[in-house]
């Protein structure tokens, strides 16, 4: 299978980490390293492609969405939104300070 | 009365039994119930079974008459939100869950008067191509316990080959419906993009997505669909069907006109494989098809084009998953921490393979090199099908390059699990139907064949099915399950 050089380090991989807010040990960030290498290394053999003027796909079949009727309808109730919740609070959800 | 022998049963044949005043549907899901309890340890087809639940429903159905499908049971991927009933999606994240409303597909199966006997393994978030990627153990094949059952809707194969279930219903978001069929010998159907609710489907790639039916046989494979498509005001996305869907008699294939491209055959593909496909193009011709050479030029970067748009969709897909609303939280001084501890310890490790590549794609500065430039080969792989279209009623192909793959053999190389599906997500990015059917034995284990069709061509694809289904005349009874054995 062909593929490209992808120039990819462990601070890349540690930064892509963080916006997908996925904790990494190192042991993990030194494995990432080597299959995104592999697999985006495949991905970009399409990057050479002559296509820019090709439009890209936004949707596979040419469908306008379903819309169902503008009505109001009864939704979850407070206390079904809160039941699969790990820290419900008397109101809510209960969640860690934003700030550290 | 005599136990029921439910080996080999189709739901065809099950709802005739139970209209027919031959069994009750509690005494057909008792003796579903019977074999789950005796085989699937050692199968692990199943992640929740609840007897007491399916039985309470079997005998609900007896009540109200068992007209139609109603009293037939059924299996459900666990990718279905099921109301009350645990949907962990295969992750450790979603341990516990209990949906507050059923899937669209399960809501019609209820209404179809459908039992159900439990919810199946899949590779986690239905991402993977063997079913070694659920966080709660693999499933085996029902063929070789040695080998997977394909994936990710491998417990829903598995089910049904093993004669734990009648019939199933799985999604298919690059392949995950057929090529676990053709691995356990069973028809799967991947429906046009659209004519079925993904409403309650934990969702992964919304693009490429849908659900469909795993059965015995392509009747079957109809009467599933029959109960599961249609619009619904609770997907935008799905328009339902243009024709009904029509129970396929088989037949002659005269004046069919089948499309094979040669060029996609050329290397990857084994040679048992090739020997089954070209066996079965054979048997089309001597049915009355005619064989035209079709080119898909572009169906070969499919698989990169795939590796970008599924794993982005699924990047922004599974950023629900926060530790907050539900499922998994592993608690941290502040909110970041608990987002990333808790994603860290739910997600498994394919999960967060593909998380990584779908945020590294969209990240500021590559969006327009991979995500857009993805998108465009897709509009071109459109093309290429809409272009074949025009000149022949269906495209053929295998639907795997090999058969079920010993458990283990692919987990160390990513790129070769992804490359079984090489035959199949070019379907999905274009959104179109395909159907496939087992297409004989390869060394003992089954293998298919792929009817690839344009949008909205399910009645045509299930009749062509039947043909071939009748031709090939495979018996979807595993070798050791015959003769009323295990």
């Amino acid at each position: 299978m062909s593929a490209e050089r992808i120039e990819l380090g462990p601070d890349e991989v540690r930064h892509v980490a963080t916006l997908a807010r996925i904790g990494l040990d190192d042991a993990e960030v030194e494995r990432l390293v080597g299959e995104l290498q592999t697999i985006l290394g495949h991905v970009a053999t399409i990057s050479a492609l002559p296509i820019a003027d090709v439009p890209p796909t936004a949707h596979s079949l040419d469908v306008a969405g379903a819309l169902r009727e503008d009505v109001a309808k009864p939704g979850v109730t407070r206390e079904q939104a809160l039941a699969n919740a790990p820290d419900p609070a008397v109101d809510g959800f209960r969640v860690p300070p934003i700030g550290s | 009365m005599a136990a029921i022998d439910v080996i080999g049963l189709t739901a065809e044949r099950a709802a005739a039994l139970l209209r027919a005043g031959e069994c009750s549907s509690e005494e057909l899901a008792g003796a579903y119930l019977e074999r789950i309890e005796a085989f699937d340890p050692a199968l692990h087809g199943y992640l929740h079974v609840d007897p007491e639940h399916t039985l309470a429903a079997a005998r609900a159905q007896d009540q109200s008459g068992n007209v139609g499908l109603a009293g037939v049971p059924i299996a459900y991927k666990d990718l279905l939100s099921t109301k009350g009933v645990p949907t962990t999606a295969g992750s450790k994240i979603l341990e516990g869950f209990i949906p507050l409303e059923d899937a669209d597909v399960v809501a019609r199966g209820n209404a179809a008067g459908l039992v159900s006997l439990g919810k199946t393994n899949l590779d986690e978030f239905a991402m993977g191509s063997s079913t070694e990627h659920s966080a709660y153990g693999p499933t085996r094949n029902p063929w070789d316990q040695t080998r997977v059952p394909g994936g990710s809707s491998g417990g829903s194969a598995a089910v049904v080959a093993a004669g734990l279930a009648p019939w199933s219903l799985g999604t298919d978001t690059g392949g995950s419906i057929r090529q676990p069929a053709a691995f356990c010998g069973l028809v799967g159907l991947m429906p046009t993009y659209g004519t079925v609710s993904r409403f309650g489907v934990v969702a992964f790639a919304c693009s490429l997505e849908q659900v469909g039916p795993m059965t015995l046989t392509v009747r079957d494979c109809a009467l599933l669909q029959q109960v599961i498509a249609g619009g619904s005001e609770r997907d935008a996305t799905c328009v339902g069907l243009r024709e009904p869907i029509v129970l396929p008699e088989p037949g002659r294939l005269d004046g069919v006109r089948f499309g094979v491209p040669w060029a996609e055959l050329e290397d990857g593909v084994d040679p048992g494989i090739r020997e089954r496909f070209d066996a079965s193009l054979k048997l089309a011709t001597e049915l009355g098809a005619e064989l035209v050479d079709v080119e898909l030029p572009y169906a070969r970067h499919g698989l990169a084009a795939y590796y970008v748009i599924a794993p982005a969709e699924a990047s922004a897909n599974l950023s629900r998953f926060d530790g907050v609303r539900y499922g998994l939280r592993v608690d941290g001084p502040d909110l970041r921490s608990m987002y990333e501890a808790t994603r860290s310890a739910g997600f498994g490790p394919e999960v967060k393979r593909r998380i990584m590549i779908g945020t590294y794609a969209l990240s500021a500065g590559y969006h327009d090199a991979y995500y857009v430039q993805a998108q465009r080969v897709r509009t071109l792989i459109r093309r290429d099908f809409d272009a074949a279209f025009l000149g022949v009623d269906a495209i053929l192909l295998p639907t795997a390059p090999t058969t079920a793959f010993p458990m283990g053999a692919r987990m160390d190389d990513p790129l070769a699990m992804y490359a079984n599906d090489i035959f199949t997500l070019p379907v999905n990015l274009a959104g179109i139907p395909a159907l496939s059917i087992p297409n004989g034995l390869v060394e003992g284990l089954p293998s298919g064949l792929q009817i690839i069709g344009a949008a909205h061509t399910e009645n045509t694809l299930l009749r062509f099915g039947a043909a071939f289904e009748q031709a090939i005349g495979f018996d979807p009874v595993p070798p050791a399950l015959r003769g009323g054995a295990a």
